[in-house]
């Protein structure tokens, strides 16, 4: 009825390839946008910012990351608190050591930073894979954590060991320290998302992308039609590096405030980023998206009915939601390996013939 | 000998004790890996489960006690009884098996086919089932397991090796109970091969690993040969869960701990069991070894924490499948 491409034709390859094809599809995407952007802000309250809205959008740029390296180029990796907490350091480093320079460009260099930091954790992969890398990456997660708790320059030798986040403004509005409104802290992680989603996007169908998948799909036989597996996995890790970094350095800065590495970024961030795009969907930037809203709004959602409505203890409902995440991942593997995004998929394919399936 | 020497010395034997233990939790990896090709994250938990049930039933705990409480709104605390530690043991092996079985039934018969990748997550889907599941079973307190395993240094040592240094030198310090984890650990691996060399089950497991589809050909049964692998990698789990757990108390950590098995695994190959026990000492050692001489003096401590893993790293760039695994042929 309203999801058909009947009608909708493209007269260049431009139209033909973009990323919403459907007329639909693109005025829905259109919508979210403009509620995101200018419903959201006005109406948000302290509670659904700190709860949900923060969390879930710097999620998604981790998840997005991780997609990149895990899902479209295959090397496993259970590094991603280690990676966080690299981005984290670095903003607060660049932020203490440069007050004047705007956060923006703290955080962007936190990418960077990060970006440079996984390429050196991402060489071994060109010897090691599957299985040994993802133990492999694991030794960044440990000796980066251990690394930020003991060398005190990284936290301006302060006396606990934490880093706070000092306060800084981007066009006159406080955006990071105990000051900030709810919304700036909404608007600035919202912007970083749609900007990190539409470069991962287009990244993903590039030349690049298609290298990764290849890579993903079979090494050799992409080395052998011509894919450099050395520049096709580092640009990888780079990348993931980057929206990793960044998500880091706005959990830190934006969401946290104050930041102890081993609690913040431990082996339990890894496996949370990655259980979101497993359950979000391997290889798909959509993905991303539903699997941080998924496991952010989960506990939420648990919390609220077992504490809230029946009134258990909390531990009793923590318990309850590593149960159910776990049977979760395994359900979802089950009956589908690819996640919400292939749900999501089909539940469009359904769409365009409903309600004449025949 | 200078005293420096020998308190060396002591860290790497101690360092060679917690090898052992770590290559308890690895063993159990190297089995379910060689059978099934299933990279087990869930093995670690599965210590952990293991120890939490031993001692839930020596203490006559009601299993999930605190959600009927929760629910019901009782004061269940317990059957006020005392399970005796050989019967408790039997019981918790009935509960690993009984733990196999659901595995095979519910998870492994409805993935298989699927890439290694998928299998691997789904078992760190598991590790996060068992671990909610086991804590809201039997509670997440930390418990203290004592099955009467001999605890505490080991005087005769001590006595017997004072003399190798000077005033300042008492002796080797070594933990009864590392001695016990070693001998167990003897006595699985000798017990574990025993099996797998004189047994017809032993023969068919060693089949399986060899090939699925040519041990299926034969007239194979992989189900059941799944149901056992797990089985006894659940009973090995119990052994490591006891080692550790009387250790150090039974708690969340444990299962921490498991992932140091991890860097076991890379060091001594994913499908040598020998290569689990040298991958253990190595490691074992190697930390230990490492803190002493230049982790504490130099580096701030703690590098325990991450040592093992730089290590298998940067092994691993130098020979990929580890010291004894398979070599990885690859094909197009």
């Amino acid at each position: 009825m309203f999801y058909r491409e009947a009608g909708d034709f493209s007269t260049s390859y431009k139209e033909d390839s973009q990323t919403f094809p459907i007329r639909f599809d693109r005025y829905r995407y259109y919508v979210v946008l403009v509620v995101a952007f200018l419903v959201v802000p006005f109406v948000i309250t302290d509670y659904w910012a700190n709860a949900v809205f923060v969390p879930f959008l710097i999620y998604a740029i981790a998840a997005i990351g991780l997609n990149i390296l895990t899902g479209y180029c295959g090397q496993v990796s259970l590094g991603t608190g280690g990676f966080m907490a690299v981005g984290a350091y670095a903003v607060y480093k660049l932020m203490t050591g440069f007050p004047d320079v705007s956060i923006v460009i703290h955080i962007i260099g936190a990418g960077f930073i990060t970006a440079g930091v996984c390429i050196l954790f991402g060489l071994p992969s060109l010897r090691i894979k599957g299985f040994y890398l993802a133990v492999a990456t694991l030794a960044a997660q440990f000796f980066l954590v251990w690394l930020f708790n003991r060398v005190a320059w990284f936290y301006n030798y302060s006396a606990s060991g934490q880093i706070n986040a000092p306060e800084r403004e981007v066009l006159g509005i406080v955006v990071t320290g105990p000051n900030t409104e709810a919304w700036a802290q909404y608007m600035i992680s919202l912007v970083f998302v749609t900007a990190c989603a539409l470069l991962a996007r287009n990244l993903t169908r590039g030349k690049l992308g298609r290298q990764w998948m290849s890579i993903r799909d079979m090494d050799i036989a992409a080395e052998i039609i011509g894919v450099n597996p050395l520049s096709a996995k580092l640009s990888a890790f780079a990348i993931s590096g980057f929206f990793i970094g960044i998500s880091g350095a706005l959990f830190f800065a934006v969401y946290l405030g104050a930041v102890e590495v081993g609690e913040a970024f431990g082996i339990n961030k890894s496996f949370l980023v990655l259980f979101m795009i497993i359950i979000g969907g391997l290889g798909s930037i959509f993905g991303s998206f539903a699997g941080a809203a998924f496991l952010v709004l989960m506990p939420v959602l648990l919390k609220n009915i077992l504490v809230g409505q029946f009134g258990w203890a909390t531990d009793l409902a923590v318990h309850i939601e590593f149960i159910i995440v776990g049977a979760l991942i395994v359900i979802f593997l089950i009956i589908e390996p690819h996640g919400l995004a292939q749900l999501w998929r089909l539940a469009k394919e359904k769409l365009r013939l409903w309600p004449f399936p025949h | 000998m200078p005293d420096q020497v020998l308190f060396a010395m002591e860290a790497a034997i101690n360092g060679l004790m917690a090898g052992v233990l770590y290559a308890l939790v690895a063993l159990g990896f190297v089995l379910i890996f060689k059978s099934s090709g299933i990279f087990n994250y869930a093995q670690g938990v599965f210590a952990l489960f293991a120890a939490l049930t031993l001692v839930g039933i020596m203490e006559g705990q009601v299993p999930f006690q605190h959600l009927i409480n929760a629910i019901f709104g009782t004061e269940l605390h317990g059957f006020g009884w005392e399970t005796p530690a050989i019967l408790a043991v039997v019981l918790t092996v009935g509960v690993m098996v009984v733990l196999a079985i659901a595995v095979e039934r519910l998870i492994l018969r409805h993935l298989v086919n699927q890439p290694d990748i998928i299998l691997f997550m789904a078992t760190i889907g598991l590790a996060y089932f068992m671990e909610g599941f086991g804590d809201l079973m039997w509670g997440a307190d930390i418990k203290k397991l004592d099955v009467g395993l001999p605890q505490g240094g080991s005087f005769w040592i001590e006595e017997n090796t004072a003399w190798l240094g000077g005033d300042g030198f008492y002796g080797f310090f070594i933990d009864r109970l590392d001695i016990v984890a070693t001998i167990a650990a003897a006595i699985l691996v000798i017990g574990l091969t025993a099996f797998s060399q004189f047994t017809k089950q032993g023969r068919a497991l060693r089949a399986v690993a060899d090939d699925h589809q040519a041990a299926l050909s034969v007239g194979i049964s992989l189900r059941f040969i799944w149901v056992l692998v797990w089985s006894i990698a659940g009973i090995v789990a119990l052994v490591a869960g006891i080692m550790w757990g009387s250790k150090s108390g039974v708690q969340f950590s444990l299962s921490l701990i498991a992932l140091k098995a991890l860097p076991v695994l890379m060091l001594g190959g994913f499908t040598s069991i020998p290569g689990a026990i040298v991958g253990g000492l190595i490691i074992g050692m190697g930390e230990k070894l490492f803190e002493f001489l230049i982790g504490a003096p130099f580096l701030g401590g703690a590098t325990e924490n991450w040592f093992a893993y730089v290590l298998a790293l940067l092994f691993l760039v130098f020979r990929p499948q580890g010291l004894f695994g398979d070599k990885i042929i690859e094909r197009v």
